[in-house]
């Protein structure tokens, strides 16, 4: 079983001392940033990446990954209690699980939450231990116009998924994809688009996009609508559901799970999806869909234990192709960049001790999880009573320090701020920003894969199709295409995304 | 003009995309094409940039479209934008200038500025806590190399990594 004797050796490395105190600090500090209102787990891990730099690399990707679920949690926990989601992906936890707190149940939908991610995590991390190694061996026979492929599919797969318009999410990955692009041109090395900077001939950090479009973009937007919050605070109790509570909810979880799952590996699916299907899922499955909306146990349920299969789940596209398939992977790839490590299919032959100790440290991070939640849950509705008032200075100052610290840049504290007012912008004009994260992230390996393919091919653009693997995913990613925009597809994609939101 | 845009949303992203696409086209056309097979600097990016007009503009026909009718743009809240983004431009130029201890306390209080409920009282005390935690767990505990009070020995004695 080699299997077994590769989680082994993962557990031997994310359960040595000073890694779990790491992948506790990770989960602790995710959850305590995740909980404030208005941050989600991009922000979070990029105010908190500069704290993994004095790490070693393992240690380091263990305690980002603990951060990542951290705060993908605390922001279910302000979904439920505050109905302000965090992060797109918690939109739908809001639906019912802020229903349940209102009617008492805050403890029940919190312990629910808690339990249907534990159990989505185990068996997500067993799914990424199972099949990372074979896509990985997989993954080696690709070449360059092959991988040029895969990119373009990730994209439109990453278009199909998101939300809101179809071409202005393509148009917004294109910008991403041209953004990326500033910055020294590895081939030629003349500066492109860095205006005469000299400190733009590095390129643009993906540090202060994200901290801007996703930290001080939000910020102002939560200040322009002012703070309408509604906080449950003294009504959380009883948190141990029942039985009936447990029953009602196990199929749902692993329904969820699987859903998620599948989701997660999809370039550019990830939690979000996961938890709108895995939500309209049930709604369509129950007996009685008018409770949807009114506080069902199923509604927190199963979207939470998708939104966790996924979010792990999403990890296989990254360690074995390094490719990123939303947002928080791309931050990940940057952070992997940053300890000296290339991702990609070679991370588990070179270096199975980080592949395996991070693929253990995801079943740890989600235990501690539980282990920390379930009795810290008053802390965090302290947390939650805060006045935004006195929120955001303190986050406007971590993220100050957070970007200045990633490169010791004071050019990257000004990009960001930039970046806060084309975040504040693009909200204005209804433009998601998440594409353009991923498009980011994307373009200089676009370029480079397009150019080295064009160049075997002596700047023969069939390449693309006489290559099985290449052709294969070209058609995928046409039939994507094809299929959401297709009629019937078209409008059930935007019933899904807007029905109860 | 203003009856013709039916998705004003649309339209000025639209027209956003357009103008950006066209800058970047423009911009790589003054480095090195090359073809296909040799491509020069300028190739990908001047295709994106044309791709991304030709979106652009399709975005804005779109928005002209009646049945794609669609809200008005919200108005700029120039207010938040102004108190959260100017201390950050500040903090950026003067940090390794007057040190994080002065910046801290700058970033804390004029953003708090922005907030409908500004107290000046309470605010300064969040500030100050807020900059001894900074100092202790960033610079003391993390050894980001951060410089704290430049000029002051006192202060600077903490860092263990210095620019």
């Amino acid at each position: 079983m080699e299997l077994l004797a590769n989680l082994q050796l993962g557990f031997g490395v994310a359960l040595a001392g000073t890694n779990i105190l790491y992948c506790f600090i990770g989960v602790l500090l995710g959850t305590l940033i995740g909980v404030l209102p208005g941050i989600g787990p991009v922000a979070t891990i990029a105010m908190l990446l500069p704290a993994t730099f004095v790490l070693p690399p393992v240690s380091a990707l263990i305690m980002l990954a603990g951060i990542y679920y951290g705060a993908s949690y605390g922001g279910s926990t302000t979904a439920i209690l505050v109905n302000l989601p965090g992060e797109v992906s918690s939109v739908v936890t809001c639906l019912d699980g802020h229903q349940m707190a209102k009617q008492g149940h805050a403890g029940k939908a919190l312990a629910i939450a808690a339990l249907g991610s534990f159990f989505a995590g185990t068996v997500a991390t067993l799914l990424v231990a199972a099949f990372a190694p074979p896509l990985a061996e997989l993954a080696l026979k690709f070449g360059p116009a092959d991988y040029f492929s895969l990119m373009v599919l990730g994209l439109i797969a990453a278009v199909v998924l998101a939300h809101g318009s179809l071409i202005k999410a393509v148009a917004m990955i294109v910008l991403g994809l041209l953004v990326g692009l500033i910055g020294t041109d590895v081939n030629s090395g003349v500066a492109r688009y860095n205006f005469g900077l000299p400190e733009l001939i590095d390129g643009v950090g993906i540090g202060p996009i994200a901290m801007g479009i996703f930290g001080f973009g939000e910020i102002i937007r939560n200040l322009e609508h002012g703070q309408k919050r509604d906080v449950f605070v003294k009504k959380v109790t009883g948190l141990m559901p029942t039985w009936q509570d447990l029953k009602t909810s196990t199929m749902p979880i692993i329904r969820g799970t699987m859903l998620g799952s599948f989701l997660g590996i999809l370039p550019g699916g990830g939690p979000i999806l996961g938890s709108f299907s895995a939500y309209t899922l049930e709604k369509k499955l129950a007996k009685d869909p008018s409770r949807f909306g009114n506080g069902a146990i199923e509604g927190v349920a199963a979207p939470e234990a998708a939104n966790n299969a996924a979010a792990q789940t999403s990890f296989i596209p990254l360690l074995t192709l390094g490719i990123p398939s939303n947002p928080v992977m791309a931050l990940m790839i940057g952070a992997m960049i940053i300890h000296g490590i290339q991702p990609g299919p070679q991370i588990m032959t070179a270096n199975p001790q980080l592949f395996w100790g991070m693929i253990a440290s995801m079943w740890v991070g989600n235990l501690l999880l539980v282990i920390l939640n379930l009795p810290l849950i008053g802390m965090w509705v302290k947390l939650l009573t805060l006045e935004y008032r006195f929120l955001y200075p303190a986050i406007l100052l971590f993220c100050c320090i957070g970007v200045y610290s990633i490169n010791n840049s004071w050019m990257d504290v000004l990009l960001a701020a930039g970046f806060g007012f084309i975040g504040y912008l693009f909200g204005k004009l209804d433009c998601e920003a998440a594409p353009l994260l991923l498009g980011f992230v994307l373009g200089p390996m676009m370029e480079e894969n397009l150019r080295r393919a064009l160049l075997l091919s002596r700047g023969d653009p069939a390449v693309f199709f006489t290559r099985p693997i290449s052709a294969t995913l070209l058609v995928l990613a046409v039939l994507l295409l094809v299929i959401v925009l297709a009629p019937s597809v078209r409008k059930k994609r935007e019933e899904t995304f807007v029905e109860d939101v | 003009m203003r009856h013709l845009i039916k998705n004003p949303r649309d339209f000025w992203a639209g027209i956003m995309f357009l103008g950006v696409g066209g800058l970047f086209a423009g911009i790589a056309l003054t480095y090195k094409l090359g073809t296909a097979a040799r491509m020069g600097p300028g190739f990908f990016p001047f295709f994106l940039g044309v791709i991304l007009a030709i979106l652009g503009l399709a975005i804005a026909l779109t928005a002209l479209r009646e049945k794609n009718k669609g809200p008005g743009v919200e108005k700029f809240h120039w207010g938040p934008v102004f108190w959260v983004l100017m201390p950050i431009v500040v903090f950026g130029f003067g940090l390794k200038i007057a040190g994080m201890i002065l910046m801290g306390l700058f970033v804390v209080i004029v953003s708090s500025i922005g907030s409908e409920e500004f107290k000046l009282r309470p605010t300064v005390w969040l500030a100050i806590g807020l900059v001894i935690f900074c100092s202790l767990a960033f610079v003391a505990a993390l050894k980001l190399p951060i410089p704290l009070c430049p000029g002051f020995e006192f202060f600077e004695q903490f860092r263990l990594c210095r620019v």
